[in-house]
């Protein structure tokens, strides 16, 4: 499990980076939460051949990624890490759309891999803006944001304490794991019969730990509400910031802005 | 009235496993009392710590903090006035931030959001811990976690602290620290904890508990000076006292 771990840490670092003092660090954790879910809706609006017209939304992550100097590079490993859940949703359509959408000359490209490119690149823009979301903001401020924008305290706070005991859970189940390499010598993998045991021993030490963490809250006051007093301010520059790339992100749904612009410079030329 | 006075009367517990936990457990702590709680493993000490803010009920006897007993209907104020620390400071630190956890409990008690911010600040100065205030609690250091755990109960300006293994996991250096901090609080302070030199450097008076009962209950010295007594509840002379 050492390998979770370090995914882990490098999860934790990405936090981070949210310390950095940059403009859009200064920028209301609101806005970017919603600028990015403008920018979700744009993406997964897009039909399933739109590869062309869906290009001019990169532009969105990319000046993120520059603005907030985040590095690119662990973005990009972090997109590869979960890009298999994403070629398991797309990987048949090669294999059952074979209609020729488009052809240059005598090379044919069969819809089913534009549509498969199309299904990769909404996963790579989806993904990146919300790991820059919280690489910007900080994961307790994405929390707040959705709490000041009235999302339900149950989700708010559910999601608060999963990213709060993840570390501690993943470390509980990486020692039962060494615990357990120590004492099999050569054999690699885990027994399955183990393994339940083992999954089962984790929910028991999770229960326990839920159990302790309650008898703490209610130790301390708590009525069934998390309250939190950290105000946020959203300024001129926040509202800027949200409506100027929510009309650029709707004006790419709507117009196909590569196609505009060839025809711009073919016009031009002829 | 005062709050700071703990009086248990035949305390009975039986977990749900028919474990019997307590069996007939009386004591009184007065006013700014350091009682050290002492035992072997399973004697009863968490039990019996859950007991005094009202994380659990007595199947029989009762508990009084203060001049009131223990009931459901004033468990509130109760905790108000015992501020329990627990034993794993990852249980008790659950806040994204230190400062919302040290706010937790003011806020809960329904305190105007600057009075809160000026007790967060008091509470993590008083555990030396205010530069701490915007650091997440899983990245801070063992010692810097038992700190804040103290903090997030002192906020709340309690009358009578309780701490479950306070030293554990601690190294010497800040084991030494803790016992320096709780050295200068006015408190009523009972500490359950294995800690036995803890225990002789912190309190006047110890409890030593077997089997969900009072073994002895007297003056910390005259206790662990007695090399039987301790023997018989799997206990060990302190190394400071095994020294002179």
């Amino acid at each position: 499990m050492p390998k979770v771990e370090k995914t882990l840490g490098s999860m934790a670092a990405l936090d981070d980076l949210a310390l950095n003092e940059t403009t859009l660090r200064s920028l209301d954790p609101r806005s970017k939460l919603i600028t990015s879910l403008v920018f979700i809706v744009a993406v997964t609006s897009f039909g399933k051949y739109d590869l062309l017209s869906l290009l001019p939304l990169v532009i969105y992550p990319v000046s993120l990624i520059a603005l907030g100097n985040i590095p690119a590079w662990e973005i990009t490993k972090k997109i590869l890490y979960v890009s298999p859940f994403a070629v398991f949703i797309g990987i048949f359509n090669p294999v059952f759309d074979r209609e020729i959408i488009v052809q240059f000359g005598s090379f044919a490209i069969p819809g089913g891999w534009i549509s498969f490119t199309v299904i990769m690149v909404k996963f790579a823009l989806t993904v990146s803006v919300a790991l820059i979301l919280v690489a910007t903001s900080g994961f307790d401020s994405v929390c707040l944001a959705l709490a000041k924008l009235k999302v339900p305290q149950i989700f708010v706070v559910q999601l608060m304490f999963i990213y709060r005991y993840i570390f501690v859970m993943v470390d509980e189940a990486s020692r039962m794991v060494r615990a357990h390499k120590l004492r099999s010598f050569r054999r690699s993998s885990i027994d399955f019969r183990i393994f339940v045991s083992m999954i089962g021993q984790l929910l028991l030490r999770t229960l326990d730990r839920a159990q302790r963490i309650h008898a703490a809250m209610i130790s301390r006051g708590f009525t069934g509400e998390i309250r939190l007093t950290r105000e946020l301010k959203a300024g001129l520059i926040d509202w800027i910031f949200v409506l100027g790339w929510s009309v650029f992100f709707i004006l790419v749904r709507i117009y196909n802005i590569p196609e505009l612009l060839g025809l711009l410079v073919m016009g031009g030329l002829t | 009235m005062s709050h700071h006075i703990v009086e248990v009367k035949d305390l009975e517990y039986v977990y749900p496993d028919n474990t019997h936990a307590l069996n007939g457990v009386s004591f009184k702590i007065t006013h700014g009392e350091s009682v050290g709680l002492v035992g072997a493993n399973g004697a009863g000490k968490s039990t019996l710590l859950l007991h005094l803010n009202g994380c659990l009920f007595p199947k029989s006897g009762s508990v009084h903090i203060g001049d009131f007993p223990l009931t459901k209907k004033n468990v509130v104020d109760v905790r108000r006035h015992v501020g329990m620390i627990f034993q794993d400071p990852d249980d008790q630190l659950f806040m994204p931030r230190v400062f919302d956890d040290v706010a937790f409990g003011p806020l809960n008690l329904g305190m105007p959001p600057d009075e809160v911010k000026d007790r967060v600040i008091y509470a993590l100065k008083q555990v030396n811990a205010d530069h701490l205030i915007n650091r997440p609690p899983y990245k801070i250091s063992g010692g810097e976690k038992r700190s804040v755990a103290i903090a997030t109960v002192l906020s709340m300006a309690p009358d009578i602290l309780v701490l479950d293994e306070p030293s554990s996991g601690l190294d010497p250096k800040s084991r030494r620290k803790l016992i320096g901090l709780l050295k200068n609080f006015t408190h009523t302070k009972i500490i359950a904890t294995h800690d036995l030199d803890l225990v002789l450097d912190l309190c006047e008076r110890t409890i030593i508990l077997n089997n969900g009962r009072i073994a002895i209950d007297g003056n910390t010295r005259d206790i662990f000076g007695n090399e039987i007594l301790l023997e018989a509840n799997h206990l060990e002379k302190p190394l400071t006292m095994q020294c002179s």
